[in-house]
């Protein structure tokens, strides 16, 4: 069974193509969409909404407890406070990592996500691999992911069914002390905001 | 509906696909099917039932051979011959002329205005909270079972939770009932519950005592547990 559906995503390309083509041609000419409004939503989704965003978020709370008070109870809010919402963001709960409580992220119906702080989700939250296991076999799916939470360790995971979208607030690493803001946030990984990872180390930064 | 897209617990996908580094897009096709997509739901050309409720309506065996783009086309494609905004020769025909022409496009059309408010609605949202005159049953702590169902149409109460008891962790207010509203009886606003499931309830005594799901309950899927 190793040959999932992913492997699928070039052979079918041409085809898609394609077809892709003929929907934007049909869609162009009855004037419901210009063409420019693809590209400018493409172009927003490929540069400006993404994971970036929600490493501002992590940073700012791990360095003003208020702010972080403020994320954990209203999560919407707090992350606008920072300028981000929108699509797939009416409504954000973040939840925070502690030790001996893990909290990850995933969609088993669909491939829901948090949109305007994590952008559009990578093909592995998107496959049918992570989809169906996380929730049946959390450790071995993380061990994937090179992680390993630990026995004593709660693992809680978040099915994402309703409109409500979730982000980990991962936990600060040691050694973080004396960095600003802005260095916090370049520690701060999209996978550490899904809950498959932990944020990076210092040292690793860069590396 | 019991779907093939409802896969929480199925064996058989291997392992996680991994890939670093990846693109947002994986082919400028990807791209544009998205723009599209959004672009049809804000022209409610996906009504009355959402792109969603057509992804989980393409046939089993396309679903699971298609990739996830390729998804949000054929439902795309699905809806817009619902609404009688063409059909498939229509489609196929086009289809045709771009594999007869690989190097051609559709052609363009302009409208920066168009565009740029297209593009910042984006980054708008509606709040889902709504009213409603239905009490609110349970409080965090309750234990709660969620109901055995089988809507053939589109609902968020996935197989691998009903019949089992967990408890309310949190309320997350009200919000519109997608159930009900894409089986078109209006948004029946509802209490909605994030309710905790211990593995072993979900998946039985094999399962390691520290692993549990958390997901969202919309006050139609629950019974008080005593």
């Amino acid at each position: 069974m190793s040959e999932h559906h992913d492997d699928h995503e070039h052979e079918a390309e041409s085809y898609a193509s394609l077809r892709t083509r003929a929907l934007e041609s049909l869609l162009v000419e009855k004037g419901y969409i210009t063409t420019d409004a693809i590209d400018a939503l493409v172009k927003t989704y490929e540069e400006d909404i993404g994971p970036m965003n929600g490493a501002k978020v992590v940073a700012r709370a791990w360095v003003d407890p208020d702010y972080k008070a403020r994320l954990l109870e209203d999560g919407t809010n707090a992350i606008a406070e920072l300028g981000f919402q929108g699509a797939e963001g009416s409504e954000i709960v973040v939840l925070e990592n502690v030790p001996g409580v893990h909290n990850v992220v995933v969609c088993t119906l669909c491939s829901c996500y948090p949109w305007p702080v994590l952008g559009l989700p990578p093909n592995w939250y998107k496959s049918f691999a992570y989809r169906s296991r996380m929730v049946i076999e959390p450790r071995a799916v993380l061990e994937e992911f090179g992680f390993d939470v630990g026995e004593s360790t709660e693992v809680r995971v978040w099915d994402s069914n309703a409109e409500i979208r979730y982000m980990v607030l991962p936990e600060r690493p040691e050694g973080t002390e004396n960095m600003s803001e802005e260095e916090l946030s370049g520690l701060v990984t999209r996978d550490a905001m899904v809950g498959v990872a932990k944020a990076r180390l210092p040292e690793v930064v860069g590396s | 509906m019991n779907g093939i897209h409802d896969m929480g617990g199925m064996h058989g996908f291997g392992p996680v696909p991994i890939e670093q580094d990846e693109p947002v897009f994986h082919a400028p096709w990807e791209g544009r099917v998205y723009a599209m997509a959004i672009a049809a739901g804000k022209k409610r050309l996906t009504e009355p039932v959402g792109l969603r409720a057509y992804i989980e309506g393409l046939y089993p065996a396309r679903y699971l051979a298609s990739s996830y783009y390729e998804r949000w086309m054929g439902a795309l494609e699905d809806a817009l011959i619902s609404k009688g905004i063409t059909t498939r020769e229509d489609l196929d025909r086009r289809t045709a002329h771009f594999g007869d022409h690989p190097d051609s496009y559709p052609q363009r059309r302009e409208d920066p205005e168009e565009a740029a408010k297209v593009a910042s609605s984006i980054y708008r949202h509606k709040s889902p909270q709504r009213v409603t005159d239905r009490p609110q049953r349970f409080q965090p702590g309750d234990r709660v079972r969620a109901r055995t169902i089988n809507p053939t149409g589109h609902t968020r109460l996935p197989r691998y939770i009903r019949g089992r008891v967990g408890v309310v962790d949190r309320l997350h207010g009200i919000h519109s009932f997608d159930d009900a509203r894409s089986q078109g009886r209006g948004h029946e606003p509802q209490h909605i519950y994030s309710v905790r499931f211990e593995a072993r309830e979900l998946w039985g005594n094999e399962a390691p005592e520290s692993e549990c799901v958390y997901i969202d309950m919309w006050d139609s899927y629950l019974d008080p547990e005593d």
